[in-house]
């Protein structure tokens, strides 16, 4: 690209700029706190959009849980709040149970864990971490909040119409999700769901754009690639990952819609409706096409819950091991390998469908190929805790959560990735129990990680420590009694998505241990408000930062102003020197990126 | 508001909104690579139509090649600061792109006739997949229209007086792309039958 037109277009805007990022003249609440361009506050306004979903998405697996816990009590409260429709005479209607089980799904994964959690994080640090005033562009981020926030309200909508929301599972595929007839849920339910994906995709790509151009494109001067921290690179790889297979499953909803409504034949073929007693004329289509095209996100998906949770965790270990991150390009060189291979494994999410053999066993190869790259990040975690000074704090006390919840959860990915046993398990409780530690729970544990650890640069303040620990033990242990035992009902074959596992024989002797984890669900769930409580009360009652690096950490969030305004250093954007990972090193604790390297200093890089 | 410029040493590096549309770029390669994939499984299936696609496909390649060669003209002019000729030539691209939709439904309505149905329960995939795959990529162009318009209602107000060439560059290599990505499509189309 001409290199004038750049060069010429600095000279247009130079006196614009420096007016402008300092003397921050009259904002309106507006401008400020709802329509902001400011990356801190669109990140805020993630984190807590996502909270409320994650509370709505939580509700829903104890709702659920109730149902599968308690199959013969009636609890005639449930039906005044949630009405017939859900709970009739107290009971879970079945209506009710898969809709409850889609929309829990869906949620989480898409609203929680990759709006809340990437949404929050990259918008949050990538700037401050890589020494920018904001994003590349702040208004499309800006938009990018603002159609995940519509996204949203649509899918609450799908919650409210009379035929009740999807419920053919999170996945959505076809026949259930193209054919109005084939349940309540698939009527409006479902068009709200997919209109509501649809938003929720552009602002994915709004976002990813932005990061990727940010973080390539503006860096402070001497921030090159392999200074920067992990969580920018874990960030990086996410918005790659996102910005390439997001636009694959919208090409997949293109297909779905037309067939729903205009009449095409690209999923359908030869069904006939038992609900109306009729045959459809449809031929010709493949409903296994759908699941290519759904998982050739789907798997990367799971990556982009993943790896903003992995660089966080990096970063908040290191810090409060005060030593550097052992083998850093091993953790770069691990993300880009994860990266890289999620998206030549998604057949593995298609064993069972009529897959030829020879196929799924390369499949299977690559699948099992990811064990190394995350046996890498483990094996690197493990070294930096070992002969650290360690600091429990509570977002380093998440981050090992997170560590023993990727160990226990990718352990089991080893055996599901081998299509001969994935066979037996596919669409049991194993594989619930096993997505549920390695990325529902695990991301949910960086996430938490996240905010407990940069709290004091969000907000100003601390958030309560002693709150704080009872909120991590009880997950934790909730965390392992709820999905642990599901790995040995998985084993017996117990399939998952049933409504009532009582009336089967091979099942009824699980009935107590169901019972039991849908109490341990219900303690579990009602202590994440100590948290919300916690983090609300923090953010206007807190004690209050009183230094600007309150963690005694190297990177660049901690050299803005304790409170930093829109554009985030008062001067000029500091010089960096050095890799984010100097603890330790010559016997001082730590040397910021931003201290020149000194004439004695040891090798540095 | 505009930090994007504010890097210290920028004037080494593509202009952060420039390096965006790239990315963009690479996106919507993957949401047609997406459908065209699916398009090569469906043709490997029984029961895929064959019939050979309306002329004016290949007349309406020879309008979106047009304005891809006035779009370049028009990024010329303004940086040469020849404000009339660029506001005739950003106008030139933008009715052409408007016209060139209305050739690609003029396809969809001359397949509609010859008894090929697009959609509805007698549609083959083949000739759904070709309402969806050039339909998606029509309505690509419309938005290049739509920033093209934007373009144009900042050249003719008389008091904003822009020298920054890079909103320009950043339509122009969007609707470079869009020409390229149809000159595929219509091979992919073409090719794979």
């Amino acid at each position: 690209m001409s290199n004038e037109a750049v060069l010429h277009a600095n000279i247009g805007e130079a006196h614009d700029v420096h007016s402008n990022h300092q003397t921050h003249h009259h904002e309106t609440f507006i401008t400020k706190y709802v329509f902001s361009q400011d990356h801190k506050m669109i990140s805020k306004q993630f984190l807590i959009t996502g909270m409320v979903w994650a509370i709505i998405g939580g509700l829903f697996s104890v709702l659920f849980r109730l149902q599968l816990g308690f199959p013969d009590t009636s609890f005639p409260w449930l039906e005044d709040i949630l009405g017939k429709w859900w709970a009739e005479g107290g009971h879970i209607t079945p209506q009710g149970y898969y809709a409850l089980v889609t929309i829990h799904g869906t949620v989480l994964v898409f609203f929680v864990l990759t709006a809340g959690l990437s949404g929050t994080f990259a918008n949050f640090l990538i700037p401050l971490q890589v020494g920018a005033r904001d994003m590349a562009s702040p208004f499309m981020n800006m938009l990018s909040y603002w159609f995940f926030f519509i996204a949203g309200i649509i899918m609450l909508a799908s919650i409210f119409v009379e035929t009740g929301p999807f419920s053919g599972g999170w996945t959505a595929y076809p026949p259930l999700s193209a054919l109005g007839d084939t349940s309540p849920g698939s009527k409006i339910g479902m068009d709200l769901w997919l209109i509501s994906l649809a938003l929720f995709v552009v602002s994915s790509l709004l976002g990813g754009l932005n990061y990727i151009a940010t973080i390539l494109n503006m860096r402070t001067k001497g921030m090159s690639m392999t200074r920067m921290p992990l969580t920018v690179w874990a960030m990086l790889f996410t918005a790659i990952l996102g910005v390439l297979s997001f636009p694959v499953l919208f090409s997949g909803f293109i297909l779905l819609i037309f067939d729903r409504n205009f009449g095409t034949s690209f999923y359908l073929s030869d069904i006939f409706i038992a609900s109306t007693n009729t045959a459809l004329p449809n031929e010709g289509g493949s409903a296994i096409l759908y699941q290519h095209l759904f998982w050739f996100l789907g798997h990367p998906e799971v990556y982009i819950i993943m790896l903003p949770a992995m660089g966080m965790v990096s970063e908040i270990i290191s810090v409060n091991t005060r030593k550097p991150i052992f083998g850093y390009i091993a953790m770069v060189g691990s993300l880009f390998a994860i990266a890289t291979l999620s998206f030549l494994v998604w057949a593995h999410h298609m064993f069972v469908t009529g897959l030829n053999p020879f196929l799924g066993s390369i499949f299977a190869l690559l699948t099992l190929l990811i064990a190394i790259p995350s046996s890498i990040k483990v094996f690197n975690w493990l070294t930096t805790l070992w002969r650290g000074s360690i600091r429990f704090s509570p977002g380093m006390l998440f981050a090992l959560g997170f560590v023993s919840m990727f160990i226990s959860g990718g352990l089991t990915g080893i055996w599901m990735g081998n299509a001969t046993i994935d066979i037996h398990i596919h669409d049991t409780y194993f594989i619930i129990a096993h997505f549920h530690l390695v990325m529902g729970v695990a991301s949910i544990f960086g996430m938490f990680a996240g905010v407990y650890h940069w709290f004091p640069k969000m907000y100003g303040r601390y958030m309560n420590t002693t709150a704080a620990y009872i909120h991590f033990w009880i997950t934790l242990i909730g965390a392992y009694l709820i999905f642990w035992p599901m790995h040995y009902t998985g084993l017996a074959g117990m399939p998952r998505r049933y409504y009532d596992y009582s009336i089967w024989e091979s099942f009824k002797q699980f009935a107590e241990l169901n019972k039991s984890i849908s109490i341990v669900v219900i303690i579990t769930f009602l202590t994440q408000f100590l948290f919300i409580i916690n983090f609300f009360h923090s953010i206007w009652r807190g004690r209050k930062v009183t230094s600007t690096n309150p963690w005694k950490s190297n990177t660049l969030e901690w050299t803005t102003p304790i409170n930093p305004g829109h554009g985030n250093w008062p001067g000029e954007i500091p010089e960096v020197y050095r890799g984010p990972y100097d603890y330790g090193k010559d016997g001082i604790d730590f040397i910021p990126q931003t201290t020149p390297i000194g004439a004695e200093e040891s090798g540095h890089h | 508001m505009n930090f994007a410029m504010n890097t210290p040493h920028n004037s080494t590096r593509m202009h952060p909104h420039k390096f965006t549309m790239w990315i963009a770029t690479g996106s919507i390669c993957m949401m047609f690579a997406g459908l065209t994939s699916a398009y090569i499984v469906k043709s490997n299936q029984e029961n895929f139509l064959e019939f050979s696609l309306p002329i004016i496909f290949w007349l309406s390649t020879l309008v979106i090649l047009t304005s891809s060669a006035t779009m370049y003209i028009a990024l010329k002019s303004f940086k040469a600061r020849m404000r009339n000729r660029y506001r005739l030539f950003i106008t030139l691209t933008a009715l052409l792109g408007i016209v060139f939709a209305t050739m690609q439904v003029v396809g969809f309505l001359n397949l509609e006739n010859h008894g090929i149905a697009l959609v509805g329960y007698k549609s083959n995939a083949a000739a759904s997949f070709i309402l969806v795959i050039v339909g998606l990529h029509a309505l690509h162009v419309l938005g290049g229209v739509v920033a093209l318009l934007i373009m144009f209602a900042k050249a003719f107000s008389s008091k904003i007086k822009n020298y920054n060439s890079t909103p320009v560059e950043v339509v122009s290599i969007y609707w470079h792309f869009v020409d390229i990505l149809w000159i595929y499509l219509l091979m992919f189309l073409v090719f794979i039958r």
